[in-house]
């Protein structure tokens, strides 16, 4: 698999998709198709396919508790323990995990090793990819908050609160939403580093640009609408609510630009179970990260633990009974 | 070791997490509500061609606002022809002169809250 | 240097090209390298152990006479793997290569292999995964990043599963804690279904699983060993220490890896123990049995790692012991903690750990019941038990390197800290991201510490290496304390290549020196006979 191929493949797939949505909605009146038919059936996938993906995971045991000790373990009463990175009781854990869900903890302790004269190995301490992940996640997680106003009536306010703290700053009419600056930023710094550089280029998979390329386009068709080519809002929300409310109902003219942001949401929510974005799910799976390091105080059961062929000490003392005797150390059976 | 329990759990809240809109709507009842904006019309036309109007009187609005306060010019040419004062309370609000039957209908509806009342005084309502 | 034969001068060595190939890495091809790869386990040691296919073969010939139905084996070994470990599953799935842990392996650091890095060693076999269990893999092949299971693959794996240690330096940066040691675990046991392991982790395996110990020393031997190290003790301190083998009714069973008893620089620490057990009067045994602490089954299989774990608690009931103490070893210390009580215990016919010194209850141990003995003497120190004179480790300047598994399976960080600043006067630790649990890797653990490998070992050593010469330089560091066995095997070399002058110690070794017996005579050398004080110029 060569760069190239890794790289255009994707591309390819994404563009063809995309003047294929364009092209059916302009030129036909398959609306419903993309507007009714293909959300139910993202939602289904995803629904299904997230359930499936976890419930797999939970079939296979945990036999070891194998956790990644990352600070003092609790030991000695005088000696502090760190209960974050040696977490000790399950409150400990949960502490331990939220710390690397909400905020990355293991990303931000990220070095950037470099080999100097010398010779000089220099581990520098390399925080822009955890800054980029979590500007990244936590944008697209508001954004996907925000977009709850066009799926509640009436608006909660917290929703309107977040949408509000999100335009703080007012700039233009309709006013920039940070998050959508934010990720634009975060998003092209993940896909340049993928690109350029080369340890990172050299591993990358198809796989790992097609998410990159549908959510550009997601943004992209999202922020294009807010700002220039734009939909009729109200009829978006028309058709979200009696999407969920199960009576689904396509007003006319909604604008095409939106059925692209759709279309793409839904490749995007049903590609999502079958591919490495179930890390969301993931991470909270993880038995280094979601164990405590009480193996020696508390017993971790296997339930496939098995009787394995050992060499007894009868075996033993059978075998060197003689030179045991010879050499005085006691034996079991004269 | 399973955790069967806590992986279940874990499910059940994501699921009603994601799920909240459904539930939410369906405790509220007003799924099918749609705005209602109530015009009291003297005029039959607006400055500008209705869809244009609903997608971007902000932007119309907030063109009119620079042109008056920072280039002092008054008169707006709509594609109809005709001029037009650019003001909100002389102009806009002379037909749509009911905020809550109007504007609110629409901006309410997807959480949207204009800067307009901000420094322009929110008209009696005459239904 | 006659051992580092045919491995290349540091400024060599140093010329590594961090930049990838441009061929994709599933188009290029394993290159044996001799210096870099590990040689083929012998057949009488599958016997032993009862393995299958043992055969006599060389991973520099074509033919690696896999058995025939090799690739169902393969894919039915991965098929049950899955079904068992979620671990295992999980890391399969998740991964989305963002390459934070592409240089944090040491082997990657020191070879600009790109497939040391941990993401593609991972993906050597994440890619047979995607091909034969998934729906994508299986329709899309490459393009869904999966590929054929070929000899090729075989070899590969073997190659790149044996150029990792385990360390899991990686899963420490990892944002979801993949954990690569996991990978090559259970790697290197679907290699075990086709008969191909390392002699080096597997003869010692056998010997342990019949002599009780890695070294298969045999029971007179290790007595007599000991006796050895007892006059040794006597002409250096005039005490004698008394040796209690296989007794009944002692308080206290102690395990230790066997590489202590086996060669210097461990055996000095071994001396050590022998010195502060004496000291306190435990009563406490040693047994020929279990007379191996370290285990490679780890390096084998997860069945390997019960086989031979077995011995310590069985020996423990055997002997009536109330509860086990563990010498300074690595990855011992991983299976002890992380292993045994789920695979052998539970240890209900002992008591929970409670120190006859100092009455101090090992809470952290009530399960197990077993104690670090890092723990046991920086308890003893805390307690004022024990009389030190650290005037006698005057000569070193001290630095710690943490293992691997005590680091990153236990978090034992600040009793080994302790110990050593009330033995010696100077220590420094290395720099922050090479310690604790960013702690680099001696390079020759997983059973890959042998001399075939060595120029391997060497520069998977230099991230540690270059840490040791930073505080040489900048501290005057002598002395690179570690409580490890393979460590003090394998930092020899290593500090020998990238940090001359350096020598490597164990920490018992350093509390002997520093321990004032009752009724010793004056002392005039360290337990390795050399004088205690630098001769004045």
């Amino acid at each position: 698999m060569t760069f190239i191929m890794s790289i255009m493949l994707p591309f390819i797939i994404i563009l063809f998709l995309l003047l294929l949505v364009l092209g059916v909605v302009s030129y036909t009146h398959l609306e419903n198709v993309f507007g009714i038919f293909i959300p139910y059936l993202a939602l289904a996938i995803f629904l299904m396919g997230f359930l499936y993906r976890i419930l797999s995971w939970a079939k296979s045991p945990v036999p070891f508790r194998i956790t990644t000790v990352c600070g003092q373990e609790k030991s000695l009463d005088w000696i502090k323990a760190n209960r974050l990175e040696s977490p000790f009781t399950t409150l400990d854990v949960i502490k331990r995990l939220a710390l690397e869900v909400l905020l990355f903890r293991s990303l931000f302790r990220n070095t950037n090793t470099e080999l100097n004269e010398g010779p000089k190995l220099i581990h520098w301490s390399a925080k822009w990819l955890w800054l980029a992940g979590l500007t990244f996640h936590w944008s697209f997680f508001i954004i996907l908050t925000r977009h709850l106003r066009f799926f509640t009536e009436p608006v909660p306010f917290a929703i309107q609160f977040i949408d509000k703290l999100d335009n703080l700053f007012e700039i233009g009419v309709p006013a920039l939403y940070l998050t959508d600056a934010l990720i634009v930023a975060a998003i092209t710094h993940l896909f340049l580093r993928r690109v350029l550089v080369p340890k990172i280029r050299y591993v990358s998979l198809p796989a790992d640009y097609f998410p990159l390329f549908l959510l550009f386009c997601i943004i992209g068709s999202g922020m294009f609408m807010r700002h220039i080519y734009k939909v009729d809002l109200i009829k978006v929300k028309e058709l979200a609510l009696s999407l969920i409310s199960f009576r689904p109902a396509l007003p006319e003219g909604i604008g095409v630009l939106f059925y692209v942001h759709l279309f793409f949401v839904c490749l995007l929510i049903a590609y999502f179970p079958f591919s490495k974005l179930m890390h969301l799910g993931g991470v909270f799976l993880s038995p280094t990260r979601n164990l405590a390091n009480n193996n020696r105080s508390k017993r971790h059961i296997n339930p496939w633990n098995y009787p394995v062929k050992v060499h007894t000490y009868e075996e033993y003392e059978d075998e060197f009974r003689e030179k045991m005797k010879a050499a005085e150390i006691p034996v079991d059976k004269e | 070791m399973y955790d069967t329990g806590k992986i279940i759990t874990g499910l059940i809240v994501f699921l009603c997490l994601i799920t909240f809109p459904l539930w939410y709507d369906a405790f509220t009842g007003k799924a099918a509500t749609k705005p209602e904006p109530k015009i009291i019309t003297k005029e039959k036309q607006c400055v500008e061609a209705t869809p244009y109007m609903r997608d971007s009187h902000m932007k119309l609005l907030i063109q009119w606002r620079d042109r008056v306060v920072r280039e002092k010019m008054y008169s707006y040419k709509g594609s109809d022809g005709k001029n037009y004062t650019m003001s909100l309370t002389k102009t806009c609000l002379n037909c749509h002169s009911n905020k809550q039957q109007f504007c609110d209908q629409c901006h309410n509806y997807v959480g949207v809250t204009p800067t307009c009342w901000n420094c322009h005084i929110i008209p009696e309502e005459k239904s | 240097m006659s051992e580092l034969d045919g491995v290349p001068k540091p400024e060599e060595l140093l010329k590594i090209d961090y930049q990838p190939p441009r061929k994709g890495w599933m188009d290029t091809p394993v290159n044996f390298k001799p210096g870099t790869y590990n040689y083929p386990a012998a057949s009488k040691n599958h016997k032993i152990l009862e393995l299958p296919f043992p055969r006599e073969w060389s991973p520099m010939e074509e033919d690696w006479k896999l058995p025939e139905n090799w690739k169902e084996i393969v894919v039915n070994g991965i098929a049950e793997r899955l079904s068992k470990y979620r671990s295992f599953k999980v890391f399969m799935d998740i991964c989305v290569r963002c390459g934070a842990c592409a240089d944090k392996c040491h082997f990657f650091l020191g070879s600009g292999d790109p497939k040391n890095m941990p993401v593609l060693r991972a993906e050597l076999l994440r890619s047979i995964y995607r091909k034969e269990f998934t729906a994508a893999g299986k329709v899309l092949g490459k393009l869904a990043g999966g590929r054929e299971l070929t000899p090729t693959v075989i070899k590969e794996w073997f190659y790149y599963f044996y150029q990792c240690t385990e360390c899991r330096r990686c899963s420490v940066f990892c944002p979801y804690g993949i954990d690569t040691a996991e990978i090559t675990m259970i790697g290197r046991e679907l290699l075990y279904l086709l008969g191909l392991g390392i002699n080096w982790a597997l003869e010692p395996a056998a010997k342990c699983f019949m002599t009780g110990n890695h070294l298969g020393v045999y029971p007179h031997t290790l007595k007599d060993t000991l006796e050895f190290f007892a006059d040794d003790i006597e002409d250096i301190t005039g005490v004698r220490v008394e040796i209690p083998l296989n007794k009944k009714g002692a308080d206290i069973l102690f395990v230790t890896p066997s590489g202590d008893y086996f060669a210097d620089p461990g055996t000095f620490t071994c001396m050590g123990y022998l010195i502060l057990f004496h000291e306190l009067g435990l009563n406490y045994t040693w047994s020929t049995y279990a007379s191996e602490g370290g285990n490679f089954g780890l390096f084998t299989s997860h069945e390997m790692i019960k086989r031979l774990n077995a011995k310590i608690y069985a020996e423990a009931k055997r002997l009536g012991v109330k509860w086990i103490l563990g010498g300074e070893c690595g990855h011992m210390w991983r299976v002890i903690h992380q292993y045994m009580d789920t695979m052998n215990g539970p240890a209900d016919f002992l008591q929970e750990p409670v120190s006859p010194i100092t009455g101090t209850k090992f809470e952290n141990a009530k399960s197990t019941k077993m104690v670090h003995i890092m723990e046991f003497t920086a308890d003893l120190i805390k307690h004022n038990k024990l009389k030190l004179d650290p005037s006698r480790n005057d000569k070193l300047k001290v630095t710690f390197h943490d293992s691997c598994n005590p680091a990153r399976a236990m978090g034992i960080f600040e009793e080994p800290r302790y110990v050593i600043r009330n033995v010696c006067k100077e220590f420094y630790d290395m720099p922050e991201n090479t310690i604790k649990e960013k702690t680099f890797c001696c390079a020759g653990g997983a059973g890959l510490g042998n001399d075939e490998n060595m120029e391997m070992r060497l520069r998977g050593g230099l991230p540690r290496g270059n840490a040791v010469k930073y505080v040489q330089e900048k501290h005057g560091v002598n002395r690179l304390a570690c409580m490890c066995a393979i460590d003090r095997a394998t930092l020899v070399p290593l500090c020998d290549y990238w940090a001359p002058g350096v020598q490597v110690t164990g920490i018992h070794e350093m509390v002997a020196n520093a321990l004032v017996l009752k009724g010793e005579k004056e002392r005039e050398t360290d337990l390795r006979g050399e004088p205690l004080k630098e001769l004045e110029e």
